[in-house]
């Protein structure tokens, strides 16, 4: 079963060195382990473009589709058994990088 | 067999049988939500069917297989298999992990239900519905909300446990006293909403939940009995239940501990919680915060007559719940004991600093009252039991804080 771990901040600054460093050892870990899926640092919501193509023809607006204090900067995507191995890892992970992490199935 | 007679077998067989049977066909077919349905047809059936057949010689063994068959027709009817139910099902079908003492499929339906990624209060009713029992509307109306609304939570916190893959079973020896303490504030919860029941037009003592959660935590007990605090919660259950009809008079008012008839208090509840307390003693491990909680009630019960209360050992006791919890609810429990000890100035100074904290807390304000009407302060101790009534939430206590208040003169 996999987990997308949503990485939420109210910065979109980039990991400090310490954190880069805690993040490439918790990663090594989830490849070392098995769980490991894809990971990837987010562009800030300034860098978001918005397409709406349900109707006669695209629609761009620029900026995220919700303004919010805090939104997504990253996000990993896990293999888990259960939600209990899920939340361990996603602790791990948010102690790594230093930020707050969301957790859900993907279905 | 009289109806009277079947109707009791069947309640019987429902405290006994409810979780067993929910906790196996939750392991069974995978789902908390047949399994819940599957039990509940399962009880009606024997509502229909044992006053005409009479009661089964093994109501469990009857109820599991009825159940059973239940689970597999709505399974059929719902044609609901597929591929990720099939998949919760081998997950949950897995050969068992190796079988410690304390596994019990009560246990892992219990660790479910008290899941930290569910929310404190769909924790207490999910453990109230799946583990005891009650029905969507009984538990709606203990906490005071509308059955829909109940309804919802339960069903949303069965769809998060499938679909987010919380698992079935006793969590690893080194999560354990985590979960076990969550466990623990799910049926302290229930327990204390029964104890101290709010509301405007509620009983005071609502004891069906404090039933429940005595024999809840009797049944997690049972299945964890090494555990300390478990014992203790149960102890400190016991010894507060005891005092439970001294503690309220016949025409509603709260009795406050030092007033209360103590010929009215539950001998055996007593000694049972005694029990327990020396029990947990004679370990030598370190208490914790319900163990520490049971040895003061356990020394209140102690004393035929509040003037016998050995008030530095209570003080004692409190001290060390402070260093476990200090929060300002402890330290103003501290100071009532305080107020004995050392005079109700020196635990009144204690009390104001707390001031900030719990402004918002009847309970802080009943407490000033009380010593400011000890020292003669009559107008800051009317002040204060205003404020009290105002805060009160349940109808003993405002009725037992308008009569002091309206006794200041």
């Amino acid at each position: 079963m996999q987990y997308l771990f949503s990485v939420i901040h109210d910065s979109d600054a980039l990991a400090t060195a310490d954190e880069m460093a805690a993040i490439d050892v918790f990663n090594d870990r989830l490849q070392a382990e098995g769980h490991w899926v894809f990971a990837a640092g987010l562009g800030g919501p300034d860098t978001a473009t918005v397409i709406d193509n349900r109707g006669e023809e695209a629609l761009f607006t620029d900026g995220p589709f919700v303004e919010s204090k805090e939104y997504l900067v990253g996000f990993w995507i896990v293999e888990a058994a259960d939600l209990d191995v899920a939340l361990k890892l996603a602790a791990e992970g948010s102690k790594a990088c230093n930020r707050k992490v969301e957790v859900r199935p993907v279905l | 067999m009289s109806a009277t007679d079947v109707r009791e077998a069947i309640t019987r067989a429902h405290h006994e049988e409810w979780a067993r049977l929910v906790a196996a066909l939750a392991r069974r077919f995978g789902d908390l939500d047949t399994a819940e349905e599957a039990a509940a047809e399962a009880f009606a059936t024997a509502v229909e069917r044992w006053p005409a057949d009479g009661v089964p010689p093994n109501p469990g063994a009857w109820l599991t297989t009825t159940a059973n068959r239940k689970a597999i027709d709505r399974i059929r009817r719902e044609n609901k298999r597929d591929a990720k139910q099939m998949e919760a099902q081998v997950s949950y079908g897995e050969p068992p992990e190796p079988l410690g003492p304390i596994d019990d499929e009560r246990l892992r339906l219990i660790f479910t239900c008290c899941h930290p990624a569910l929310a404190p209060g769909t924790r207490v009713a999910l453990t109230l519905r799946m583990v005891g029992g009650l029905t969507v509307a009984e538990i709606a109306r203990a906490f005071l909300v509308q059955e829909s609304a109940m309804g919802q939570r339960i069903t949303r916190a069965k769809a998060k446990i499938k679909a987010a893959r919380i698992p079935y079973r006793v969590p690893s020896a080194e999560d354990l006293p985590g979960r076990v303490s969550a466990v623990l504030a799910v049926l302290f919860l229930v327990f204390n909403e029964g104890y101290l029941a709010t509301g405007p037009d509620t009983d005071p003592v609502r004891h069906e939940l404090t039933a429940e959660a005595i024999r809840l935590t009797r049944l997690v007990r049972a299945l964890l009995p090494e555990d300390g605090e478990v014992a203790g919660l149960l102890a400190l259950m016991l010894l507060t239940d005891a005092r439970r009809t001294a503690r309220v008079t016949p025409s509603g008012e709260l009795v406050a501990l030092g007033e209360q008839d103590r010929g009215d208090w539950d001998t055996a509840l007593i000694a049972e919680g005694h029990r327990l307390v020396r029990e947990r003693l004679a370990t030598g491990a370190a208490p914790g915060r319900y163990q520490v909680l049971a040895a003061i009630n356990a020394v209140h019960t102690s004393a035929r007559h509040v003037a016998d209360t050995d008030w530095s050992q209570v003080v004692a006791l409190y001290d060390q719940l402070v260093r476990l919890d200090p929060s300002p609810i402890v330290v103003l429990n501290r100071a009532v004991a305080i107020a004995e000890l050392d005079g109700p100035e020196v635990a009144l100074a204690a009390v104001d600093r707390l001031a900030d904290a719990l402004a918002g807390y009847h309970a802080f304000h009943a407490t000033r009252a009380d010593l400011l009407r000890r020292l003669g302060r009559r107008q800051a101790s009317r002040a204060a039991y205003d404020r009290a009534v105002e805060l009160a939430g349940n109808t003993a206590e405002t009725a037992y804080l308008t009569r002091r208040r309206d006794q200041l003169g």
